[in-house]
């Protein structure tokens, strides 16, 4: 995915300079990158019944009734709500099974 | 009078409807007309079959024109009525699309497929005027999405993309030519909701 490549040669060293190095192949400390997490929001429309989209949040994330019925009228209500979050993939995958099952959900950064 | 589908096949889970041959027609050629939309499986041109060519191959990077495929594939980056996106945000919009569309176009197909056969099993299967259709919950499953699909497309047709648009159908007089789609709309709903209910008690 853009963005996300861990071989851009962001390198960093904390070996002094003076001290003569040994190791020339030495394993490079890569800067982790910011672990901001990502979420999977679900946008309400007009057709989806709010029994099937709180079946889906029961069926697919395993939520007790009661958070996915919660959920669900937060969609409704709100217009949007955030139904998981994690590692970009896992959202990827999250929002690949929502559209599967007809529900509108998007990706996007917490932030 | 339209029928709803009830729980059956005991402890197993199940659902069973009767349905008469004019709503039998209706859902099949609901069902083949979203088939030919959503369009035919990724054959390889060449013929050569091998499963690997399907699972490497990548899916368009574009939305579709249709708005009803539009509305069955929608962007995973850009929710609805939100504003355009800038370069970066379509080019992972399309990243995600080619990665993501071409199987999720076979398991919609795979979905309608299961209804339309479980259709005309059992209508071959029927020696009177009703059908009994009996699904499994693996096809009350594939029912369900179909279902589903089926509603969001004709929805698009209806230009259903409001909930006041949604109860304005209600109202429409009997001699409207949109009457037929939104009958039939409404008794998708009716069906999807009374299959959801066999399958969550």
């Amino acid at each position: 995915m853009t963005g996300h490549r861990p071989d851009d040669g962001v390198v960093v060293s904390s070996v002094p300079l003076e001290i003569e190095r040994t190791e020339s192949e030495e394993a490079p400390v890569e800067v982790p990158s910011p672990d901001v997490p990502w979420v999977t929001v679900v946008h309400n429309d007009p057709v989806n019944l709010m029994s099937y989209v709180t079946y889906v949040f029961q069926a697919y994330f395993g939520y007790p009734r009661d958070k996915a019925r919660r959920l669900m009228l937060d969609v409704h209500h709100k217009g949007r709500a955030i139904v998981s979050s994690g590692s970009r993939e896992e959202m990827e995958r999250d929002v690949q099974a929502m559209h599967g099952y007809g529900l509108w959900a998007t990706l996007q950064q917490d932030r | 009078m339209a029928a709803y589908f009830e729980r059956a096949g005991g402890a197993a889970g199940g659902a069973a409807i009767v349905l008469d041959p004019m709503e039998i027609s209706i859902l099949r050629s609901l069902a083949t007309q979203l088939l030919e939309l959503i369009g035919p499986g990724e054959e390889p041109e060449n013929g050569s079959g091998d499963p690997l060519d399907a699972l490497f191959a990548e899916g368009p990077s574009k939305a579709p024109d249709d708005p009803a495929l539009a509305r069955l594939f929608p962007d995973a980056y850009r929710g609805p009525g939100e504003p355009e996106q800038d370069a970066a945000g379509k080019e992972q919009s399309a990243e995600f699309r080619r990665f993501t569309e071409g199987e999720l176009r076979s398991r919609k197909r795979a979905d309608i497929l299961a209804l339309v056969r479980t259709l005309d099993a059992a209508t071959s299967a029927a020696d009177g005027e009703g059908v009994v259709l009996t699904l499994e919950p693996a096809q009350s499953r594939q029912w369900l999405g179909a279902l589903n699909d089926l509603r969001l497309a004709i929805a698009v047709r209806l230009d259903i993309d409001d909930e006041q648009r949604a109860d304005q159908l209600f109202e429409l007089p009997d001699d409207h030519p949109a009457k037929p789609l939104v009958m039939a709309y409404l008794w998708l709903g009716a069906l999807q909701e009374s299959l959801l209910e066999t399958l969550l008690s």
